[in-house]
This record gives C-alpha cells, sequence and structure tokens, in this order.
C-alpha cells in the first residue's frame, strides 16, 4: 500500500468516495492512510443498491462499519443520462410571449453542412409542453411591459390540470432582472406548491437566451428524478448506519450539500469526468507541478484536460449529450460553471475504416462491450483500437484485464489485414496507420484546446488515467513535445479518489455589461460582495467551520466582440476596483491568446463570477526515492514503435515487480491488471513512492520522432 | 522506409493542415467585431501552395465563400507580383469579382515564409455590417454606391501597416472601430495558421508544402472523379423562378455529367437587375458546387482539386454572372437558390436524393435605427446599424421532414435576440415557429419563423428589407405541396416591400413571416402518426391536419384532449 498522499490533517478521517459510472460504480474507501477500492456493476433500477454493496465490501476488507464513515462524496452519471436518455419528468416550460421555440429553433443552422439527411436533436420538450406569458423586460432590464399577476394564475392552474411535476421557467432577459421570473415562481407556490421550480435567473443567470432557457428545462426535467434518487440514497445509507453527511460532487470540480444538489441537479452533470480532473490535479499537487494536462482514455471516448497551478480548467458552458460523431453543435447546451474538458470518441473500442479518400478514418463509432473488438472473439468484424494495439505488440494476448478475457491476435490481424487490404498495407502498417490516426485526433484535440487558451504544451507535464490512456499516453506526448508524463496507480477508480480530494466550492456569476469607460466602482463592489455572499452560502451548507477562500473572474472584450476571455482578479483587485489595472491585466492576457491588443478600442465586463472554496487539501510532500537500479525483467516481445517507424525488441516489466526508484529504459511494457503502460524507445520510467510510474525523455533519443520519419521522406 | 509508411505519415499531415485552418477560422470568430462574423459564422478560412492552389479549407464558414475562396489567392499573385512578396506582407482587398462577391466581404491573404522561402499562403474571408455608401441593402444602381472598393493591396508590407489606407477606410464607413478591428482580426487568424504551419514543417522535417500538397490533391481529386465516374452519363435541365427586385428572376441550367467533370450552365438565366442583387461568378460556382458536392461527394474536404471537377458557366452580364460595375450587394438573395435550380435538374438524373425546394434565401435584414425626427428625441438616443441573420423552413427530404428555420444552403447561424438588443436600441417582440408555413406532404416541408422589430422608445429606423419567395414560395416535389410564401407589413397593417430601404416611424414595428420549405411526396400518404405529432405539436391546425391530411375529427379531438392533458405525444 502507497502512501497516497492526502491531506496531513486528515490522517484519522473515514471517507468513502462513490462514482456511478455507465458500466461501473467506483467504491473507494480511505481509512487513514490505507486505500481500499472496489468496482461493482452499475445497478440502472436502483443506483443505490451498488453503492450499498460497494460500500459494505470495503467497509468489510477495511474492517469497519458504515456508521465508522465521517464523509461521503458521490458523483454519477444519472444526470447525464437521463438528459441523454430523455428519461426525465412531466416538465412544462414557461416562457416570454413571442419566445416559445427558443430551444427548438436553437442556432437556426446545422452543424454538418454537406449531410443532406442531417437530423437536428429533438428538444427536451416539445412544443406543446412549452407555454408563454405576456411580459416583457428590455437588454437594460427595465421593464417594457409589466407582468400581470392574473395571467400568471390562469397558466398556473392549467399546468396544475394538466398534472405537470416540474415547471421551467425562463423569461428574456432575466439574467439582469429577474422579479418577472420570482413573480411567477410565488404564483407557482400559492396554488400549485407540489410543482417543483426551477427558475433560468437562479440556475444560469447568463445572457443568450437559447443556452439559459435549454439549461433551466435540464435543471427541472431532471430535478424530481434526482430529487428522488437523492432521497432514497440518504435513507439506505442512514439505514445501513451511515451517520454522516452526504455530498455530491459537481460539474465544477466541488462538492455541494446533498439539498443543494436536489435543487441545482444540472449541476451535476459530468461530474464523474470532473473527478478525474481533480485526481488529476491532486497528483499535480503531489509533485508541485503548475502544467498539467489530463489525459483520460477509456473504452468509447478520451477526456482532455488542462489543469494550470493545480486548478482544472473552467468554463461557463458545455455541450451535452452530442448527438452525431461528437460534433460540436449537435448536443445542447448547458450554461453552467463546469471543468473544462474536451471530449473525443476515441476509445479502446473505436472502430475503423477507409474512406473515399483512402485514408483511415477511427471512431467514433465503438464496438462497445458486444461484440468489442475483434480480438474478443465475439463476432466483432471491424477492426478496433484495441485490435491495433495488439497486433503491434503493445497487448499480451494472454494477459489482458488480469487473464480474464483472452484475447484473439489472429481475429485482430485479419480485420486489420482487411482494413489495409484497399491501401496495399499488411495488417502490421495498417494497425500502425489507425494507432496513428487515433492518436493525431487526440493529439490534435489536445493541441487546438491548449491553443485555444493560449497554452504551450511542451512546458506541460502529461498525467494518464482511465484503461487505454498508458497504452497511447507516452505516444501522445511524443506527438505534442510533452516530456513528462505520469501514470499514477489506482486509475482504474481515478474519479472516485478525485472526489476524496475536491474542495467544497461552489461559482456563482451573473451577466451585467459595464464598459471601463464607465467604471462603476461601487456598483462592481456591490455586485461582487452579493456573488460572493452567495456562492459562500452554498459551501457554509457543506462545510460551516471550514475557512473559505474566493476566487474572483471576470469575463472581459474589446466593446463590439462576441466572445469573451477570462481574467482572474485578485481579491484586491476585486475589493477595490479600478479601471486601469482591469484594462492591464485584459491587454495581458488578450495579447497573450491572440498575439497583439487592438488600439484605441473600449474594454468592457460582460460576465462577473465569485467561486468560494474550502481551502485545498495539503498535500503532504512527496518522499524523494532513491536512484535504483533497473527493474527485473520478467521477457521480451516485439513492439511497434511508432516514432521509429519499426518494430523494437521491448523488455517486459510487471508494475508490482518495480521497488520504488528502480528503472526501465525504453523500449518496454510495464504490464499491471488494469492496463499497460507502453514505453517507447523514447523514454524511461521510474518508480515514485506514491506508486506513480514517472516517464520522461531519453536524452539520447531526444530527436522527434517524425523528423526521423520525415527524413526520410 | 515502405511507402505505406509514407502514406500513414502524409495523412498525419492532412489531419494536421486541416486542423490548423480550423483554428485560423475559430481565432477569427473569437476576435471579430461584426456580429456577422461573431455570432452567424459568415467567414472562411484556408491555406494555399505558392501557386494559389486551396490546399485545405476550415469546416467553420459557410459554402458562399467555397470557390470564391479557391480562387482569390491567384488574383492576388497576379496583382501583387511574385517578385513582390515578402515576409510579413498581408494583402487585402474587398473586390467583388476578386474576393467573394460583394464589398462586404474582406479577403485578407498572408504569405508564409519557412526558413526564408516563400512556402504557401493563408486567406481568410468575412462579412462585416457595414462598408459605407448606401449601407448593405439593394438599393444601389451600381457597385460604385455600394460602398467603399479596396482593390488587392498591401495592408502590411514587410509588417509596417499602411496608415493610409486605414484612414482611408476609417474616413469611408458608419463604423469605423468595428471595421479596423475586424481587419485585424482577419490578420491576426492568418497569422496564428502560419505560426501553426511552421510547428508542422518543423515537427515532420519538411521544407515546403509540395510533397503534402500533391499528396492532398491527387487524392482529392481521385476520390472526385471516382464519384463522378459512378454517375449516369446524363443531362438534364432546372428552373426556378424567383422574386427579384421589381420584376421576377429566372434561373436556369443546364447540367452535363461527363466522364470526369460535371458541367451547370446557366444559359437562358434572366439578365441583369437595376438593383444590388446580381451574383458575380465567384459566388454563383461556389453554390452550385456545394449542391452538387453535398449530394455526390459530401465527405471529400475543399480544395483545388476537388472542387476542380465541378465547371460552371454562365452568359456575361447574365443575373449569375454579373460583370462590373453591376451593383452585387445582396448577391446571396439570388445565390442561395441556386441549389435549388441545381436540384431540380439533378433530381431529373438522381432520384430520391436531393429535397424538395426551401426557404432558400437567408431571412437576414438591416435595421438603421436613429433619434425620433417627428419630436424632440431623448438625450440618450443613439445611432446604431443592427443585422440579424435568420432563416426559413429547409425544403423536405425523400425521407425525412425538412428542418424548421434552419438555414440551407447558406451556413450561418442566428445571432441571440439577447445579444442583439444589446448591439443597439433594437427591440425584437417576436421570433418563433410559424405554424402551416411547412409545405404538406409525404414528408413535411420545415417551418419558417415569424418575426416582430421594433425599436427602444425614442428611435425611429430604416428596414432594410432582403427577402424572397414573396410571390413565388418553395416548389414541392413529387406531389408534395409549396411551402408558405414571405409576407411583411407594419403593425398597423401597412404593407412594405420584400426588398429595399424602408422607413418605419417611431413606435411602429414590422411584421414578418419567413417562408416554410416545402413538402415532398403526396400529403396523403404521410404517416397519421406523424399527422397527429405535428398536430399536438402546433406545427400544423386542426384544419390543416383535416383538410390536407385527412385526419378524421375524432383523432384530432383526441390529439387536442392530449395536449390540455400535457402529452408530450
Amino acid at each position: 500500500m502507497f502512501n497516497v498522499g492526502k491531506a496531513v490533517n486528515q490522517d484519522t478521517s473515514i471517507r468513502l468516495g462513490v462514482d456511478i459510472g455507465g458500466t461501473f460504480t467506483d467504491v473507494v474507501l480511505e481509512v487513514g492512510e490505507k486505500q481500499f477500492s472496489t468496482k461493482v456493476l452499475t445497478t440502472y433500477a436502483a443506483p443505490e443498491d451498488a453503492i450499498v454493496d460497494g460500500m459494505l465490501q470495503v467497509c468489510d476488507r477495511a474492517g469497519i462499519v458504515p456508521a465508522n464513515i465521517d464523509r461521503i462524496i458521490h458523483g454519477t452519471t444519472l444526470a447525464t443520462n437521463a438528459l441523454i436518455e430523455r428519461r426525465g419528468a412531466k416538465t412544462a416550460l414557461i416562457t416570454t410571449q413571442g419566445f416559445r421555440d427558443v430551444i427548438e429553433m436553437r442556432t437556426e443552422s446545422r452543424f454538418e453542412q454537406y449531410d443532406l439527411n442531417l437530423q437536428l436533436p429533438e428538444p427536451l420538450l416539445p412544443r406543446q409542453c412549452r407555454y408563454t406569458l405576456e411580459e416583457r423586460i428590455a437588454a437594460s432590464g427595465e421593464v417594457l411591459i409589466e407582468l400581470q399577476r392574473a395571467d400568471v394564475e390562469v397558466l398556473v392552474d392549467r399546468l396544475k390540470a394538466a398534472g405537470y411535476q416540474s415547471i421551467a421557467v425562463g423569461l428574456l432577459h432575466s439574467y439582469i432582472n429577474g422579479n418577472h421570473e420570482q413573480l411567477v415562481r410565488e404564483v407557482l407556490a400559492e396554488r400549485f406548491p407540489t410543482a417543483m421550480v426551477s427558475l433560468s435567473s437562479e440556475v444560469s443567470p447568463q445572457m443568450r437566451e437559447y443556452e439559459r432557457f435549454n439549461t433551466v428545462v435540464a435543471n427541472a426535467y431532471i430535478k424530481p428524478l434526482m430529487k428522488s434518487y437523492l432521497g432514497r440514497l440518504a435513507g439506505r445509507l442512514a439505514e445501513e448506519g451511515v451517520g454522516c453527511k452526504i455530498f455530491l460532487m459537481h460539474s465544477g470540480g466541488g462538492i455541494i450539500s446533498l439539498e443543494d444538489a436536489a435543487e441545482f441537479p444540472v449541476r451535476l452533470v459530468e461530474s464523474g469526468p470532473a473527478g478525474g480532473a481533480v485526481f488529476a490535479a491532486h497528483i499535480a499537487a503531489r509533485y508541485g507541478l503548475d502544467k498539467v494536462l489530463s489525459f483520460d482514455m477509456g473504452g468509447t471516448t478520451a477526456k482532455i484536460c488542462l489543469i494550470k497551478n493545480q486548478s482544472p480548467k473552467t468554463s461557463r458552458v458545455f455541450e451535452v449529450a452530442r448527438s452525431y460523431r461528437f460534433k460540436k453543435g449537435s448536443g445542447m447546451p448547458i450554461s453552467i460553471p463546469v471543468i473544462d474538458m474536451v471530449e473525443i470518441g476515441a476509445g479502446g473500442g473505436s472502430l475503423a475504416h477507409v474512406d473515399a479518400m483512402r485514408q483511415i478514418r477511427v471512431g467514433p463509432e465503438s464496438a462497445g462491450s458486444e461484440p468489442g473488438p475483434a480480438c474478443y472473439g465475439r463476432g466483432g468484424d471491424r477492426a478496433a483500437v484495441t485490435d491495433a494495439d495488439l497486433v503491434l505488440g503493445k497487448l499480451d494476448p494472454d494477459n489482458f484485464a488480469g487473464g480474464t478475457i483472452k484475447l484473439q491476435a489472429d481475429q485482430s490481424a485479419d480485420v486489420l489485414a482487411s482494413l489495409g487490404e484497399p491501401l496495399e498495407m499488411d495488417s502490421l502498417t495498417a494497425a500502425y496507420g489507425l494507432s496513428e490516426v487515433v492518436d493525431e485526433n487526440m493529439a490534435n484535440a489536445a493541441r487546438v484546446h491548449a491553443v485555444e487558451n493560449g497554452e504551450d504544451l511542451s512546458e506541460y507535464t502529461m498525467i494518464a488515467f482511465g484503461g487505454a490512456a498508458p497504452l497511447h499516453a507516452a505516444r501522445l506526448c511524443e506527438k505534442l513535445g510533452v516530456d513528462r508524463l505520469l501514470v499514477p496507480s489506482g486509475a482504474g477508480v481515478g474519479s472516485a479518489i478525485g472526489f476524496l480530494r475536491a474542495p467544497s466550492s461552489f461559482e456563482a456569476n451573473r451577466s451585467v455589461y459595464m464598459r471601463l469607460s464607465a467604471f462603476d466602482a461601487d456598483h462592481i463592489r456591490h455586485l461582487l460582495g452579493e456573488l460572493e455572499t452567495e456562492s459562500t452560502r452554498f459551501v457554509l451548507g457543506c462545510d460551516a467551520t471550514s475557512d473559505i477562500e474566493h476566487e474572483f473572474k471576470v469575463y472581459m472584450r474589446y466593446t463590439g466582440q462576441g466572445w469573451e476571455i477570462p481574467v482572474v482578479l485578485s481579491a484586491e483587485q476585486a475589493r477595490n476596483p479600478d479601471p486601469q489595472t482591469y484594462s492591464d491585466l485584459f491587454e495581458r492576457d488578450y495579447t497573450a491568446l491572440f498575439g497583439r491588443p487592438v488600439d484605441g478600442m473600449d474594454i468592457e465586463i460582460t460576465v462577473w463570477s465569485v467561486n468560494a472554496t474550502t481551502p485545498a487539501a495539503q498535500v503532504s510532500p512527496l518522499a524523494p526515492v532513491i536512484e535504483g537500479d533497473s527493474a527485473p525483467v520478467a521477457g521480451h516481445r516485439p513492439v511497434f514503435d511508432a516514432a521509429l517507424g519499426q518494430q523494437q525488441n521491448a523488455a517486459v516489466v510487471l508494475r508490482d515487480n518495480i521497488e520504488p526508484g528502480q528503472t526501465v529504459i525504453g523500449p518496454a511494457v510495464i504490464t499491471e491488471d488494469e492496463t499497460t503502460i507502453i514505453l517507447p524507445a523514447s523514454r524511461a520510467a521510474q518508480l515514485q513512492s506514491d506508486g506513480c510510474i514517472d516517464i520522461t525523455l531519453q536524452e539520447q533519443t531526444a530527436t522527434t520522432d517524425s523528423a526521423q520519419l520525415g527524413a526520410s521522406t | 522506409m515502405k511507402q505505406s509508411q509514407q502514406a500513414v505519415l502524409h495523412q498525419v499531415m492532412w489531419n494536421r493542415l486541416i486542423s490548423v485552418v480550423e483554428e485560423q477560422a475559430q481565432v477569427l470568430v473569437r476576435t471579430a467585431f461584426s456580429t456577422s462574423v461573431r455570432e452567424a459564422g459568415d467567414l472562411s478560412a484556408g491555406v494555399y501552395d505558392t501557386a494559389g492552389q486551396m490546399l485545405a479549407q476550415a469546416v467553420t464558414g459557410t459554402p458562399g465563400h467555397v470557390n470564391a475562396m479557391a480562387d482569390a489567392v491567384g488574383h492576388f499573385i497576379r496583382r501583387i507580383g511574385v517578385d513582390n512578396i515578402f515576409e510579413d506582407d498581408v494583402y487585402i482587398t474587398n473586390d467583388p469579382w476578386e474576393g467573394t462577391g460583394h464589398l462586404h466581404d474582406i479577403t485578407v491573404v498572408s504569405p508564409t515564409f519557412y526558413q526564408g522561402k516563400h512556402v504557401g499562403f493563408f486567406a481568410c474571408t468575412a462579412h462585416v455590417v457595414d462598408i459605407g455608401g448606401r449601407g448593405f441593402g439593394a438599393d444601389a444602381n451600381s457597385v460604385y454606391e455600394e460602398g467603399l472598393y479596396i482593390p488587392i493591396m498591401k495592408f502590411a508590407d514587410k509588417g509596417i501597416v499602411d496608415k493610409t489606407l486605414l484612414s482611408l477606410v476609417r474616413g469611408n464607413v458608419r463604423e469605423p472601430d468595428q471595421l479596423v478591428g475586424d481587419i485585424y482580426a482577419l490578420a491576426s487568424c492568418n497569422e496564428i495558421g502560419h505560426r501553426r504551419l511552421l510547428e508542422m514543417l518543423q515537427e515532420f522535417a519538411q521544407t515546403d508544402l509540395d510533397t503534402i500538397g500533391t499528396f492532398i490533391l491527387d487524392n482529392s481529386r481521385r476520390a472526385t472523379l471516382e464519384r463522378i465516374a459512378a454517375l449516369p452519363r446524363k443531362q438534364a435541365s432546372g428552373e426556378m423562378r424567383i422574386d427579384g427586385y421589381s420584376k421576377p428572376i429566372d434561373l436556369k441550367v443546364k447540367l452535363d455529367i461527363q466522364e470526369d467533370r460535371i458541367v451547370c450552365d446557366f444559359d437562358g438565366s434572366s439578365g441583369l437587375d437595376k438593383k444590388g442583387i446580381n451574383v458575380p461568378l465567384v459566388y454563383t460556382k461556389a453554390y452550385a458546387c456545394y449542391a452538387l458536392k453535398c449530394a455526390i461527394a459530401p465527405e471529400i474536404p475543399n480544395n483545388a482539386a476537388s472542387l476542380a471537377p465541378f465547371e460552371v458557366v454562365a452568359p456575361d452580364n447574365s443575373i449569375v454572372n454579373a460583370l462590373h460595375p453591376a451593383p452585387v450587394a445582396l448577391r446571396h438573395v439570388i445565390g442561395h437558390m441556386v441549389p435549388d435550380t441545381v436540384y431540380d435538374a439533378l433530381d431529373k438524373i438522381l432520384p430520391a436524393t436531393v429535397p424538395a425546394e426551401g426557404a432558400g434565401t437567408l431571412c437576414n435584414f438591416q435595421v438603421s435605427l436613429q433619434p425620433r425626427t417627428d419630436q424632440k428625441a431623448p438625450a440618450n438616443a443613439v445611432r446604431s446599424e443592427v443585422l440579424t441573420f435568420n432563416s426559413g423552413g429547409s425544403g423536405a427530404r425523400p425521407a425525412a421532414d425538412g428542418l424548421s428555420a434552419t438555414a440551407f444552403p447558406s451556413g450561418v447561424m442566428t445571432m441571440p435576440v439577447e445579444a442583439t438588443e444589446h448591439t443597439g436600441p433594437v427591440i425584437i417582440w417576436r421570433k418563433e415557429l410559424r405554424s402551416d408555413s411547412g409545405g404538406a406532404g409525404k414528408q413535411r416541408g420545415g417551418l419558417g419563423q415569424y418575426m416582430e422589430v421594433g425599436a427602444v422608445e425614442g428611435h425611429e429606423f430604416y428596414f432594410s428589407a432582403m427577402f424572397d419567395r414573396v410571390d413565388h414560395p418553395a416548389r414541392g416535389r413529387q406531389g408534395g405541396e409549396n411551402g408558405a410564401a414571405t409576407t411583411i407589413s407594419q403593425d398597423d397593417g401597412s404593407v412594405m416591400q420584400g426588398k429595399g430601404k424602408q422607413f418605419v416611424a417611431h413606435g411602429r414595428r414590422v411584421k414578418l413571416a419567413f417562408p416554410g420549405g416545402a413538402g415532398y411526396g403526396e400529403a396523403r400518404d404521410r404517416d397519421p402518426a406523424l399527422v397527429c405529432r405535428d398536430l399536438s405539436r402546433g406545427y400544423i391546425s386542426a384544419e390543416v391536419a383535416r383538410d390536407t391530411y385527412g385526419l378524421p375529427e375524432s383523432e384530432i379531438s383526441r390529439v387536442m384532449k392530449a395536449v390540455e392533458n400535457g402529452e408530450s405525444h
């Protein structure tokens, strides 16, 4: 058991992290320094059953009872799945007259321009469930048409008679003036108290009606389901003797109370992947790394996140349930504070084909677990990424998933030979092509994401987790010019471990336009003060005693532009606002992103945000390892090295047999039950005292891979 | 290295190049000032070899720039002169004939040098909201009235920006900050593309774009020719009559599918119009080519080789091949109708492939707001130009309904109403789907939309209309019915024209109903379950359900009852 490097002050506390995923429910228990984890199959009908099952397993192994647990932190894909599978409650939207179809008309464009048979995703609520009221607020917040209580009463009675369970209220410009939405809530409370209510001015007080309305509808749609699930869960856990508080992981990478989660369930969307990012952030802290790229690759998708100064990068809007090849615009926008991740359809099961240009394409179509890649021998007849990995020697057919699935290399070779046939490639070259294409897809996604954020990846360290990531991570590093790669232990349950490291936090934000030429310091102090109070209230709901830190951020742009960039303020700059300082900060960040400032333009602030958070868990410094000898080699096998374009005789090393400080020199494969780490000829590895495999560039082969390839073309 | 391994490497580089131009386009969206670029995405971006052949084009952007962009760089090379191209140069034009079809599109081209050697160009185009002259609209009698004309010239000479040019630009347009900001945004997006390209050349140890360029063009050409060779060698004609400015316009095309090319000949189309709805041939080519690519080779990326086999010809000074100095500001109004015209012919060669006619032309309008003049205006009243992009319904497809309020063939987005109302003292009172506007059919046409536009208290405005299909709604295919026509009036009932700049007095609003797409197949063959669904959602009224689709009264009352009960199916 390795020192898991958690908060020094919490050595004796007992904490449980639970991540409900699509296939598995991951459970991690930490008792002081010790960590126990298990994976149980997710029980869709009653997800709490799997949690209780997993909890009892780990408690048993730790020799404790549930009553001993001090804190439970839970993240779940249930909210996301309910949106994707459209399993929400009977929900109505109340909106401004004249704007009934905002969530259906979307951006009025086609996300794929060359597909004549394109289908747009259906809105969450069909048109007959969207109702309107005569009222209007202007962009300035001024009331143009006063909302009449009598009109609301008539509508509410109608909704009650129709038997709706949940009501979303989204009125135009309510982010700047929420009074009319409040009035609707009052009337609902009075005449239809059993309805659950969500207001857009509370769920997502941001400008742009399509995103805001869609977000409030999503919240309302999953609220009854999530509220009932969370209630049942609390009950079941209490029956098992649990006496501690239960917290929920939210999409922004922090935790909130069960009660707040039930009120704003849309904030739980993508909480699992957020846990993964927090996991990586924690490892970054342990190693003192300020620039980290987390890389999580599973069976169907890969997720990439930038982690700066040990905090995952966040965003104010993202898209869930993409319906068309993960294409931007094909899902539904949700505008809430969220950890900013790129997700692409690249995983072990992603399938390949040859297109009209005779190019190999990979994903996003996936073989799933049934039939799975061809090498599973369950009837898969198209080449998947895992097939290529097997033919290239990256996987051992007799030792996949701890030996539970015997892989059939001949099946992989057959489907790869068919893939390569039109290209006159043998199965090995086709496997190389397939693997290069999927790695390039992921590298491109990472590259674009970095550039959009004005970052240069060559200064970054990659942290890889998830079943398929260690097979591809080193090649990605070669492609991205990343010199250092960490593969932590416990990577298989990384998200659940991440939950245990997450602070209590809540980000409150609001759209209010202010030009620097009309800078109003008092107004700013007041606004930021309000946001500070609001965000603090949520954190106090989790932890009434802890210190609370506040992070201030404003979104700025040149007046007339449409896209803002986030500018971080110190507490001092937020509490004593000064236009020159704001202007300087903006121009510095703008120049970093786009090369040069634009002279003579006014600057404006559009969104204000305050994130309240408990201090990050203090990290025990990593015990230095003594430079050891070479790790014991269990054998050799041929592995294709993509950078060299040829097979290499790679050493096979069992991860369990490596002592801290010992090294492995590439080309090598490091095997363990859940995954395999590929070490190309360009890299060397050393086991750290916390169980991480630390992979770095070998000096003698420091030429860039493709340069070698390219030189001979 | 084995040949097949080199192919892998080349493929990786091709993917990278597409990612580079995509990033170039994204930077433009994020730094531009005109709403047409930053919200609507009316732009394009691409990379070229030293001969001006386009190697890759960003997916982000609109088809109207497809070929126009492909041809533009050749004009720049010719005008600037090969010996006059230096590192850190930036070139600019808004020439409708050598750029992308009207003065409102600014094209910026930047040469790329690597290790002191000229290796290619980056180019990008964006639609700006104002370029001076009469303002964006159809009213000019010649291109001279349509605004400032910037011939192909250097915007920056070895990195030094031409201040004289900037002063001239500033002095000739209504929103100088916005336009100059956009020019800088165009230049910097090329700069970002250039940086990424250098990284790629370095990483793959290439000294220029020759090897990868040849690979891209060879593969694209071969793939496109394979698709064309698989088509029947046939000829067919298509035509469409549309509103025009003051008299109807006929678009006519003859498609000729040959072994290695498809020729679209627009002979027989109407001559020039007196007003600014004429189309330079580059723009006609873009949309004819786009229509054919969608139907024949949708997944082959745009580049010089994949576009070359589509040949488009039209008689000089016909409406689809307007020569200088014809007015062309609203060339999109006619240009957006080109795909449906081409499909009228293609349907006769490739049945059950192309959709019925749709709204076609984007339903754009520009509002020029000003302090009221009928009495004293409040002190805070301002002048402002607000351009919005909106869409009618698209045509029903052979196996699916048309898309409601969704642009086709254009690729632009609408702007959020909340964002529009922040750009000027305009109020959008209504923006929602238009019931019963989708042409009936086995597959129903997409719905158009209603809009209602007014000004903030204290303002009046000129409304520049750019609509078609007032008198010529979208026509159904295979027995499908026509979509609903465009209507426009003021809220007091006074009539307005579909095109042209018109005054709207203080307190008045403009009421608009945008056209629906046409139906495909006979309405009586429509699945009754879909008729019920359409009725429950209010896409169609009870009358249409009964009279057009033959839904029995009992079913109609059942559906209406379910709606009252909040049932969603």
